[in-house]
């Protein structure tokens, strides 16, 4: 289809303003702009055709199924979007002052209450934009802590191999430094390569549970108590918290500090980038540091509490992305009590999904998986030449959105595939079939996948020459005649 | 290039290959590493002058799947950086061992090198990936 500003024509509008019924005030000469701004031109039929034209080409949750794993692509409830739109909520200005905003304070309060029971800790803050910034957070957190505590020289950050790419980005924002530590054949932490990188220089460990494979830590309290026993603090990257919600509780697995994505485990539209939640629970001693303000509870009344001398201070303007509490508290409730359902049927989805593909693919580790699992195409390169993006682009021909590929690191041609609970035993089998019938066009026909996807609008890209020669912008330019 | 392992070559477990000669070695990664990563678009690399140890880190390349840390197989000073590897890093896919080296280095311990993998031990490895 064209572009925007190929349609354009000088002179079309899509509507008309009013005649000013105050007096004109004209901007300073010197302030003004040389020329009109580029802008489109567009009459209002040709307008609505365009964007109606591009909602069509979104592929997102509600066109199709989208186990793109370590991302928790669930159904988001409509129900959340009734209650996010309430009056008192929908209408809330930043700016209103606590008397007037008792009832959104109290939604706050309780889905910290809620988080607080689920990750088995005592105090939360719902800053945090999203779980890069929930990192971030809790390792200044733990520093603030180490900084009071006179143990300065507590810089190092372990994350095994499996971490998450923002772990280490998190590490090297907060100003400390990352130690790698090993995975072992089973998939779990290499204990004893953990153990021989702790010392007085440790600050944390900085751990996803289940991992990144999709599999949950044998030894996990070991693992905690070697780090506590060495004098570090222990971080729960809870990207994963889809897995064990109501089930068992990072605090009691001795974690300090966790971070819960609400895009991702409580539901939220966020295929596009957002918006994101990501809060911080901590233990009471990591407590003082907090970011100020915290909702609190005085008597019958929520206020924004600031009064914490220690606090690391503000990570996010106002009280965090109020629409996703709002969602995330009216999507556990309809739980309630109910909540690990959640997580169990997760798991029992990745583990159909696991079991019926085990025919085609390799799948590296011999145990149950979790909420997700990663598989692997080495053997279809090795016999056929074909790859993990061969395989996930050719699902696109099948309707299905591909899986995470080529993470983690330590599979090769790692397919990280995702169900989440919300999906239908139907939509698990039609997705298994389309990808066991890849697995045999892999033999028949290999050049359809090496081409695919050949039924989208968009054929293969070129993420070399995106990646090297990326175009950020339209380039006029480039195309005269639509100036 | 098709699938090769030199056999006037070192390796070590981690996909990376020296040449050594005269108490200096030459250092990039193999055919697998630079088949597993893909076409590499980026080439990070150590300062000349720097000191590197053999199984450290000593500079990242980067392919539209990942970055990965280049583990030295020996210890020593860099003397050179390839400069052309550093405007076409695209030269590590299509050269892995002749333009496409990394990094040239005065060796600090030559007996180092006994403890590295030749060309067959390494092919073997492979095989176990």
């Amino acid at each position: 289809m064209r572009l925007v500003y190929e349609k354009s024509r000088a002179g079309r509008r899509a509507g008309r303003l009013p005649n000013p019924d105050v007096e004109r005030v004209d901007v300073p000469a010197a302030l003004r702009r040389q020329a009109p701004a580029r802008l489109p031109e567009l009459a209002e039929p040709d307008l609505v055709r365009h964007f109606t034209e591009l909602s069509t080409r979104n592929f997102g949750i509600d066109t199709g199924f989208y186990p793109l794993g370590s991302c928790t692509m669930k159904h988001n409830p409509r129900a959340n979007e009734r209650v996010v739109n309430l009056p008192g909520f929908r209408d809330l200005h930043p700016y209103q002052e606590e008397d007037g905003s008792q009832g959104a304070l109290e939604v706050m309060w309780r889905l910290q209450e809620i988080l607080k029971e689920v990750t088995g800790l005592h105090e939360v803050t719902l800053q945090p934009a999203a779980g890069s910034q929930g990192e971030l957070t809790g390792l200044l957190l733990i520093k603030a802590l180490l900084d009071a505590a006179g143990e300065r020289q507590r810089v190092e950050v372990l994350a095994p191999d499996t971490a998450h790419g923002t772990n280490p980005a998190s590490v090297t924002m907060a100003g400390l430094e990352l130690v790698d530590v090993k995975t072992d054949e089973r998939g779990n932490v290499d204990v004893a390569d953990l153990e021989s990188k702790l010392s007085d220089r440790t600050a944390a460990l900085m751990l996803t549970n289940p991992s990144t494979l999709g599999l949950f830590e044998e030894g996990i309290t070991e693992l905690t108590e070697a780090v506590h026993s060495a004098g570090g603090y222990c971080y729960y990257d809870g990207a994963n918290l889809n897995a064990v919600c109501g089930i068992s509780r990072p605090g009691d697995m001795g974690f300090d500090v966790v971070h819960i994505n609400l895009h991702k485990t409580f539901s939220q539209p966020h295929g596009g980038g957002g918006p994101g939640g990501g809060p911080v629970a901590v233990r009471d001693e990591l407590a003082p540091y907090l970011p100020v303000p915290v909702v609190a509870r005085a008597g019958d009344r929520f206020v924004f509490d600031a009064d914490r001398p220690a606090s690391i201070g503000r990570v996010r303007g106002f009280g965090g992305p109020f629409g996703v509490f709002v969602r995330s508290y009216a999507f556990i409730r309809r739980y309630g009590p109910a909540l690990r359902e959640m997580s169990e049927v997760a798991v029992l989805n990745a583990n159909y999904l696991m079991a019926r593909l085990r025919e085609a693919y390799d799948v590296p580790y011999e145990r149950a998986c979790m909420h997700e699992f990663v598989a692997s195409a080495r053997t279809l390169k090795k016999e056929q030449g074909i790859t993990a993006l061969d395989v996930a682009k050719r699902l696109m021909d099948y309707g299905f959105h591909p899986p995470t590929v080529y993470f983690p690191l330590v599979v090769p041609e790692a397919l990280m595939i995702e169900p989440t609970e919300t999906e239908a035993k139907e939509t698990l089998d039609e997705f298994v079939d389309a990808m066991l019938a890849i697995a045999e066009e892999a033999k028949s026909s290999p050049d359809l996948l090496r081409a695919a996807p050949n039924s989208r609008p968009v054929r293969r890209l070129d993420e070399v020459r995106a990646t090297k020669h990326p175009v950020l912008r339209y380039r006029f330019d480039d195309h005269p005649s639509s100036e | 290039m098709s699938e090769s392992y030199p056999t006037d070559l070192y390796y070590n477990r981690e996909h990376d290959w020296a040449r050594v000669a005269q108490g200096e070695a030459t250092l990039g990664i193999t055919w697998h590493a630079q088949d597993a990563l893909g076409e590499v678009v980026h080439f990070e690399p150590p300062e000349a002058g720097a000191q590197i140890a053999a199984g450290g880190s000593y500079g990242e390349v980067e392919s539209v799947k990942a970055v990965s840390d280049l583990i030295s197989p020996l210890s020593g000073e860099i003397l050179e950086v390839n400069p052309a590897v550093v405007d076409a890093p695209e030269l590590i896919n299509a050269e892995p061992y002749a333009g496409g080296w990394l990094v040239r280095i005065r060796l600090s311990n030559d007996a180092e090198v006994d403890e590295l993998l030749g060309a067959a031990a390494y092919e073997a490895w492979v095989a176990e990936q």
